[in-house]
């Protein structure tokens, strides 16, 4: 079983990222679950979401303590969260950075896991023309958790985009573009 | 079916013989409750008296003043609580309350 | 044919009820059962059911609503949570003494204080002794399957009550999970049409409902219904016999997991159930005998099956997802031992309350419960009851 935590703020689509990637790994035949930490529904507050993947049934319903992947949407909340609490020593840490590579490295000095640094935010304003990093970041994290390969995942994407924007197909070119970027653009720090 | 729910709804019934949920079936089923047993004073009508204006029948709460034929006919006891609003409304004292009941 | 598919618990109800088609749906929206109320004025908007929609102004409203419109004859459903079921309880006891086979998808969620929106079961324990059938759902699977087969079981003549299908809040009514829906042609085929034998619209016989009962009559109305709750016994387990062997998902008034030479047992329902049978597995393969019974039914209460559920268990721990604040536990405590009592009264029993307000409920948590069974089953002393998952 493979065990996401993502750490975002309302608002940012930190839900709809793993309800996003619980849909990706269905779609390759996988047991999935996708579900967020529920609170009083704040802008801009701390949130976190969860998604567990298996090629078994999952029965477990709690939230997840030791993670495999742990994904930071706002690198931000690093210096108020503790993001990488239980992440399993050869796991690893998803940071969606405007920063250089170093100063990221630096955030996690201790962290013993793999961190790979992506700015979403750059990726997604060049190719869709707006902030939305949740599209980047699936594609990280689809890579990272080796759920799919590169083309059967960008194959799965445009059909699913397609389906998605088939009122405004212009905008699934962008879309595609920005995880195709995205798949290569994680940097192993 | 009247007759059928008086004989199932009856104090005497067990929780089988009463109807789900006491569920009431068929409609004017008061007339099978004898609320003459209430009565404690008792309408007389003094025919000789009466007008036949026909006051007393659309005051009557229990429908006990039986009308045909545009003429009223003496009490229907069975249904006669004794409230006395009749004899009160009368014009011209052809109805009187007696006491013990009678009937 | 079924279909592979991954829905939230919320999104799987609504599927169901989709399929259901009921004629009339009065509900008012309360977190975490929103959602269910909005996809189904979706699904109008779609023109997808042909239910007739009643946005009312309270619960107490939205069930009184039900109640007439299960009356007039047609099927009738809602879904509400927490204050909302509390709003209405008084209704809770119209509808299932009025014998109005209505179905409600209850979401359940924590009643205050302090305010809460996350999972327990203390709304529908509250409504426990209403009259109304309850069925809990482990997760969106269950739920589904519970909500295709709640009118099969409040309709039918024997039982005619209200039916509530029951899962937890957040927990699995906001998890995304896999599921197995069935195609719409099985659903209606197995559900069937609804054709009450006494209604108020009926033009060839009137009918009066919910008529006042004085004491000479009230007690056996009263025992009527303790028939029809008694009779549910054996339509629940006809219909989920059937529900199994039209879908091969097994569903009984209990779910006895591991239970074959199990020494150390816990009890419980809905989601957490999922998460003790991943502890059971872990603990089965260290050597440790345990085992997990997930109450499906709890109302009517299963207790002669459950008095044989435990054979060889020498420590049951019960695990209350509310406290009934009798200072001695809740009610799945207080009712299990009583089940027991005479017929399995070697068994030692704990009560524990749990996963009040959405604390989550994880593994670990089922393995330091088996590890306290354990010293129970050596005679070491432990309490009555205790609060699990609480800082001291």
């Amino acid at each position: 079983m493979i065990e996401i935590r993502w750490h975002g703020r309302g608002g940012q689509g930190a839900k709809t990222a793993a309800l996003l990637l619980a849909d990706v790994a269905f779609s390759t035949g996988m047991y999935v679950q996708g579900f967020p930490e529920y609170g009083p529904e704040r802008m801009g507050a701390p949130i976190t979401a969860y998604n567990r993947l298996d090629d078994k049934p999952i029965r477990v319903h709690s939230n997840i303590y030791f993670p495999d992947i742990v994904v930071l949407v706002d690198e931000s909340l690093a210096e108020s969260v503790d993001v990488t609490a239980g992440l399993k020593s050869n796991g690893s840490v998803i940071v969606n950075t405007t920063q250089r590579p170093e100063k990221v490295r630096e955030m996690f000095a201790d962290c013993e896991s793999a961190v790979y640094a992506i700015d979403a935010r750059d990726i997604s304003l060049r190719c869709i023309g707006r902030n939305l990093p949740n599209t980047p970041l699936l594609a990280v994290v689809v890579r990272t958790a080796g759920i799919m390969e590169e083309k059967a995942f960008l194959d799965n994407m445009e059909e699913s985009f397609a389906h998605k924007f088939s009122a405004k197909p212009e905008v699934v070119a962008g879309n595609m573009n920005a995880i195709r970027e995205a798949w290569r653009g994680a940097i192993l720090l | 079916m009247k007759k059928n729910l008086m004989e199932r709804m009856t104090p005497a019934a067990g929780w089988r013989t009463l109807s789900p949920a006491a569920q009431v079936f068929g409609e004017g089923n008061s007339e099978f409750f004898l609320t003459g047993e209430w009565r404690t004073e008792t309408p007389v009508w003094t025919r000789d008296r009466c007008k036949q204006c026909l006051l007393c029948f659309p005051v009557c709460p229990d429908s006990s003043v039986p009308v045909e034929n545009g003429k009223r006919g003496d009490f229907d006891f069975d249904h006669c609580k004794g409230c006395g609003i009749c004899a009160k409304t009368c014009p011209f004292g052809a109805i009187s309350m007696q006491s013990p009941k009678a009937g | 044919m079924s279909k592979r598919d991954r829905l939230s618990g919320n999104e799987a109800v609504a599927a169901a009820i989709r399929q259901i088609n009921p004629d009339v749906v009065a509900a008012f929206p309360i977190t975490p059962s929103t959602e269910i109320p909005q996809y189904i004025s979706s699904f109008k908007a779609d023109g997808l059911i042909d239910t007739e929609f009643i946005t009312v102004e309270s619960e107490h409203s939205a069930m009184s609503a039900c109640i007439g419109a299960s009356a007039a004859g047609v099927r009738a459903m809602t879904a509400t949570s927490s204050a909302g079921m509390a709003l209405m309880y008084e209704l809770l006891y119209v509808a299932a003494s009025d014998r109005l086979p209505i179905v409600m998808a209850a979401v359940n969620r924590a009643l205050s204080g302090p305010i809460n929106i996350n999972a327990d079961h203390s709304d529908s324990m509250g409504a426990r002794d209403s009259g109304w059938i309850q069925i809990y759902s482990e997760n969106a699977q269950e739920a589904y399957d519970n909500m295709l087969m709640a009118h099969r079981i409040a309709e039918h003549p024997d039982v005619m009550l209200p039916v509530m299908i029951c899962q937890d809040g957040f927990i699995t009514s906001h998890a995304v999970q896999n599921i197995v829906t069935e195609d719409d042609a099985f659903a209606k085929a197995f559900i069937g049409e609804y054709r009450p034998e006494k209604y108020l619209l009926n033009p060839q016989e009137s009918l009066g409902v919910g008529p006042y009962s004085v004491s000479v009559y009230y007690m056996e109305i009263k025992r009527q219904q303790f028939e029809a709750m008694n009779s549910a016994r054996r339509v629940i387990a006809d219909v989920s016999a059937e529900f199994t062997a039209r879908t091969g998902r097994a569903y009984a008034m209990f779910e006895s997991y591991r239970m074959e030479g199990a020494e150390l047992a816990v009890l419980l329902m809905s989601s957490s159930a999922g998460t003790g049978k991943v502890a059971v597995d872990a603990l089965r393969e260290r050597g440790v005998k345990a085992g997990l019974v997930k109450l499906r039914v709890f109302r009517p209460f299963p207790a002669a099956e459950l008095a044989g559920a435990f054979p060889g268990v020498k420590a049951l721990g019960i695990m209350d997802k509310s406290d009934g604040f009798s200072g001695c536990g809740g009610p799945l405590g207080a009712e299990v031992r009583a089940a027991l009592y005479g017929k399995a009264d070697g068994i030692r029993t704990i009560d524990y309350i749990y996963g009040l307000g959405g604390r989550d409920v994880r593994v670990e948590d089922f393995y330091e419960i088996f590890d306290e069974l354990a010293r129970m089953a050596g005679g070491a002393e432990a309490p009555d009851c205790r609060y699990h998952g609480v800082r001291e």
